[in-house]
């Protein structure tokens, strides 16, 4: 009876992982067939000839390495400056006394319900008077600090045992000192995974950077494979080797990072 | 006693910390706290320590190459000493194509450089105007015709006159008068126009000479007789293919029938008249009676493909399309497919009326190189590099002398564009055209897709139409109050 | 104390200050755009914009497409969240199921989607939904079941929207259910077990209400995230979809403010779309009190 189970679920579990993994399949698959063999009938699980020429298209004649350098730039300032910040902000909500710090934590929590959108419009024509339209620090900006970010640090810092800071302080050192010292090592597996959950985000995001950019030379990859598809619809092939290239990173970087990924999201405790 | 959960080693969490008394709160971060439990970090040092190890590198790492990423961020591009750079916007496949005039340019004009950007005809009129609205625009950009009153109405386009009467190259005489006229907004010229683009058909010779028409259709009856003996003998899957996310079709009919689209000041829709109607009608009608697939354009995967494949024996489309069924369709077909003025209501001469679209090139009023964009826009006007570039893309001159030329006159597939050209219509020039005329493909769809009745469509067209020219006209009234 | 508050300020002032400048600031500052007409004319000359007050608000309303977006909008969330949740709790259970070997690869490939680009992967179901060439009409064609005008029925590209967003969502809500299902002391469903009661009961008694506090957060997340759709109908039906069935609600908003600048009304929308998510936060958790505890 045990091994019906064991099978009906193992089963189960196949389907359902060969669904889930069946698009990225057929991307990767089609990305390497020659132009045009992606739309026959009946449709094609695999290339009859295995060709790089679409890539080669992409990097070459449509500069799509030009769009990964900037997502991987901005991604990466994005994450540094998110991590400093929220991490800061989160200390303090979590470790430093002072008036009203409850109160103000759960306002924070309330803005948590306003959608992004809403502030997009002013905030472009904000950034429009600062002269940052079409530049890195317009898209890099508005994912400098998070409410989410603070929350998620600030929950991990509550377990800090006060005792620590507080012998740490009456040994002279200062404030900063301390965060820097103690608290930021101490936090390691949130910072990971707030880092991975900001890189990906900043990576994969999609309507803030399609308005405020420009200049073709500026694009993040989502931007550049949305403007390709406007032009090359037909080119399925060259399409599937955009996604490839957009979508290929972060998956690596998961697949590498997920034990800290995950972990970070289900960290327990032994008991006693 | 640690017991071990199934996937990490880890083992559950016991107690629910909550900082908050309410109780709303405390629910809704339960979760997270549950996740991220408060009281048993110290147990938790090996597990930390293996955290650790690896991200401080990783952290090492990402420093340095942040510390080289953060001045890069600030760059702006640098002009070599001596040279003027321009920015130089281009839509579609000319997007494309214009990098390879470059060269001649440059070698007629040392001192310039020009920095292209493509950019998709979907995107190009939100992308124009966003760059307005950002103060990014480029210097000189090619620009839809029929955007050139809208962007005129918001001040990002530089009036040409002056730049104009200095000009040996560009003549106003060298232009179809009504294509020049499309650039000309309260008395002052904006753009010049670079190509000329109305819409034909374009069909597969064969199939129509399998219906038994030698020679395409010349009147609505004729076409739709043609398409009902295709549709019969099923020479090809459809007679036609017609985007239903198109305004072209459904608009060039409205002009065939001598409907003006909107009232004559352009502050109210004319779309429920009986002139429009029957035009609409007529398009619809195509649908419901099977010689259009009800697809837009969004869900053919390649028109050129399912062409060559007999999906459809026609479609109507614009003078690109010659270079692109001359690239895109095998060696086999290329004898078999040629292009043909739009036949209009029955009764008038051939051919109907078509649109008098185009694109003009536009010098934007921030740009503070005027000058240098002058000298490209008079080396794009020039009859021989119109006839160079007609042969790059297959878009038609705007100027009359490249026609005369013999490379223009042998090639077949222009014969239809010629006599085309001799019967345009301009659309209303008003500011927003652009979203008027997506309001009317909206509601053809209706029709088309919805069952909604004609009548009712068009009153919902019209006012829709009204509702957006609403602020045209209290500006317009402002403008006549003394 | 006083040294912890100064430290406090310093420590809070870069978040708080990118948080209010470039968030709180705006949303003030939209709902005030959203009391005028500003458009295109206005950009170009301050002077082209009218103070109308609750105009906008009023022509949203009684426009027909805002009521068509809302309602596209709320099929989407109402369809795609409980079919999110519900997919994720199955697999969830599956994976953290005692008889299940290698989870860790599971997890790893039901989690795939949630770290994809949304452009990248539009994309790709973009084709793989085509009526013709596309790998799922394929699909049901050879088990049996009649093909779909999948982007082009109006019936139906909603559904194939939703059949991405799914796809694409339900491997994060499930790691969250995976550790809520851990946090339940195994005791229980012994003593249940000794005590005679299936699995089902099990299920019924034990998991569900222990699980209920990660189903109002899993709920409320998501919800929000779905009433915010954008990338999936921008990408895979740029024109709104056949009859604008998948023209959603933020779609609205980005067509009617970078479109068409119509920047006055766009903002009206994007407050219109606010006061939904407030209700909707406020019902679900109104719901879970009364039937809680």
């Amino acid at each position: 009876m045990k091994a019906l189970k064991t099978i009906a679920l193992h089963a189960a579990l196949l389907i359902a992982a060969g669904l889930t993994a069946f698009p990225l399949f057929w991307m990767v698959s089609a990305s390497f067939m020659p132009t045009g063999e992606a739309a026959t009938f009946p449709p094609r699980l695999l290339p009859s000839q295995a060709t790089l020429e679409h890539y080669q298209a992409l990097f070459t004649r449509l500069n799509l390495g030009r769009a990964f350098f900037n997502s991987t730039a901005i991604a990466l300032l994005s994450t540094a400056i998110a991590l400093l910040f929220n991490s800061m902000a989160g200390y303090a909500f979590a470790k430093l006394r002072f008036g009203r710090r409850d109160q103000i934590f759960r306002l924070l929590l309330a803005v948590l319900v306003l959608p992004a959108q809403v502030a997009m419009l002013p905030l472009f024509l904000m950034l429009k008077e600062m002269g940052l339209v079409n530049t890195y620090w317009g898209v890099i900006i508005p994912m400098m600090a998070s409410v989410f970010g603070i929350f998620l640090i600030r929950q991990f810092m509550l377990s800090i045992p006060t005792e620590l800071l507080e012998a740490a302080r009456v040994d002279g050192a200062s404030e900063w000192s301390i965060y820097w010292k103690i608290v930021i090592p101490l936090s390691m597996p949130v910072l990971v995974t707030l880092a991975i959950f900001t890189f990906m985000a900043s990576w994969n995001d999609f309507m803030w950077p399609l308005i405020v950019l420009t200049d073709n030379d500026r694009y993040t990859l989502p931007v550049s494979i949305a403007n390709l598809v406007g032009e090359h619809v037909q080119d399925i092939e060259l399409m599937m080797a955009s996604s490839v290239v957009t979508v290929i990173p972060v998956l690596l970087l998961f697949l590498v990072l997920q034990r800290y990924y995950v972990a970070g999201i289900m960290v327990g405790s032994v008991k006693g | 006693m640690a017991r071990r959960g199934p996937l990490n080693g880890s083992t559950e969490p016991d107690r629910r910390t909550s900082v908050f008394g309410s109780e709303t709160s405390k629910q809704f971060i339960g979760l997270s706290s549950a996740v991220f439990d408060a009281d048993h970090l110290d147990t938790m040092t090996s597990t930390r320590q293996n955290l650790e190890r690896w991200p401080r590198a990783t952290v090492r790492a990402l420093c340095c190459a942040l510390a080289l990423l953060l001045p890069l961020s600030f760059a702006c591009t640098s002009e070599p000493p001596g040279t003027t750079v321009i920015e130089f916007w281009g839509m579609g496949r000319e997007g494309e194509l214009i990098d390879e005039l470059l060269p001649q340019f440059y070698a007629e004009n040392p001192g310039i450089r020009v920095r292209t950007q493509q950019i998709p005809w979907t995107a190009a009129h939100e992308k124009l105007l966003t760059a307005f609205v950002g103060e990014s625009t480029p210097d000189v950009s090619q620009m839809g015709n029929t955007w050139v009153p809208e962007f005129e109405a918001i001040g990002a386009i530089a009036p040409l006159d002056q730049m104009l009467a200095a000009s040996e190259i560009v003549d106003i005489n060298g232009y179809f008068p009504g294509i020049w006229q499309t650039n000309i907004v309260d008395g002052h010229l904006y753009g010049v126009p670079w190509y000329v683009d109305t819409r034909l058909i374009f069909y597969r010779t064969d199939i129509f000479a399998e219906a038994g028409w030698s020679e395409p259709p010349k009147s609505w009856s004729e076409w739709v007789r043609l398409m009902d003996v295709i549709r019969e003998k099923k020479l090809a899957e459809w007679p036609a293919y017609l985007a239903t996310n198109e305004w072209q079709p459904p608009v060039l009919l409205g002009l065939q029938t001598g409907s003006p689209i909107l009232n004559e000041r352009g502050t109210h829709g004319e779309f429920s008249k009986p002139e429009f109607k029957e035009a609409f009608t007529f398009y619809t009608d195509l649908f419901a009676r099977g010689y259009a697939p009800k697809l837009s354009y969004n869900q053919i995967s390649n028109v050129y493909q399912q062409f060559a494949e007999k999906d459809f024996a026609m479609i109507i489309t614009g003078p690109w399309n010659v270079g692109e069924f001359r690239r895109r369709l095998p060696e086999d077909l290329q004898d078999d497919w040629s292009t043909a003025a739009v036949p209009g209501p029955d009764g008038q001469p051939y051919p109907g009326t078509s649109l008098a679209g185009g694109s003009s090139i536009v010098i934007f009023a921030r740009s503070e190189k005027q000058d240098a964009s002058w000298k490209l826009l008079e080396f794009l006007s020039r009859p021989d590099i119109q006839l160079k570039f007609y042969g790059m893309s297959g878009n038609l001159p705007a100027r009359r002398e490249a026609w005369e030329s013999e490379v223009f006159r042998a090639d077949p597939a222009m014969r239809a564009f010629r006599t085309q050209l001799e019967n345009v219509t301009p659309t209303p020039k008003v500011p927003e055209w652009e979203q008027i005329a997506s309001e009317v493909w909206e509601h053809a769809e209706m029709v088309i897709r919805g069952n909604v009745p004609v009548d009712r469509a068009l009153e919902l067209l019209d006012r829709s139409t009204d509702s957006i020219l609403e602020k045209r006209r209290w500006m317009l009234e402002q403008k006549e109050q003394p | 104390m006083r040294s912890e508050t100064r430290a406090a300020l310093l420590f809070l002032t870069p978040a708080l200050t990118v948080l209010t400048l470039f968030f709180l600031i705006p949303v003030g500052a939209a709902f005030f755009l959203s009391l005028t007409d500003f458009d295109i004319y206005a950009v170009a000359d301050i002077s082209n914009v009218r103070f109308v007050a609750f105009k906008n608000y009023a022509a949203l309303l009684t426009t027909p497409i805002f009521w068509v977006a809302l309602r596209n909008t709320l099929y989407f969330a109402l369809i795609g969240g409980p079919l999110t949740v519900g997919l994720a709790l199955v697999t969830a259970m599956m994976v953290n199921s005692k008889l299940a070997r290698f989870r860790g690869l599971f997890r790893t490939v039901f989690f795939a989607p949630v770290v994809t680009t949304m452009v990248a992967v539009a994309i790709v179901f973009r084709y793989l939904f085509h009526t013709r060439f596309g790998m799922i009409n394929f699909g049901l064609e050879a088990i049996g079941i009649p093909t779909v005008d999948w982007l082009g029925d109006p019936r139906w590209a909603m559904p194939a929207i939703i059949i991405l967003a799914v796809w694409k969502n339900f491997g994060y809500t499930m790691i969250i259910f995976i550790a809520g299902l851990q946090s339940i002391p195994e005791e229980l469903y012994e003593a249940a077990r000794i005590d005679g009661a299936g699995w089902w009961s099990q299920f019924r008694r034990i998991t569900i209400p222990l699980l209920a506090p990660t189903f109002v957060f899993v709920g409320i997340v998501t919800a929000i995230g779905y009433l915010q759709l954008f990338a999936e109908p921008y990408v895979m039906t740029p024109d709104g979809g056949p009859l604008d069935s998948t023209l959603s609600v933020v779609m609205l908003m980005y067509l009617q403010g970078f479109r068409w600048w119509s920047m006055g009304y766009a903002a009206a929308v994007a407050f219109l779309l606010f006061v939904v998510i407030g209700i909707a936060t406020a019902i679900q958790l109104r719901l879970r009190k009364d039937l809680g505890e």
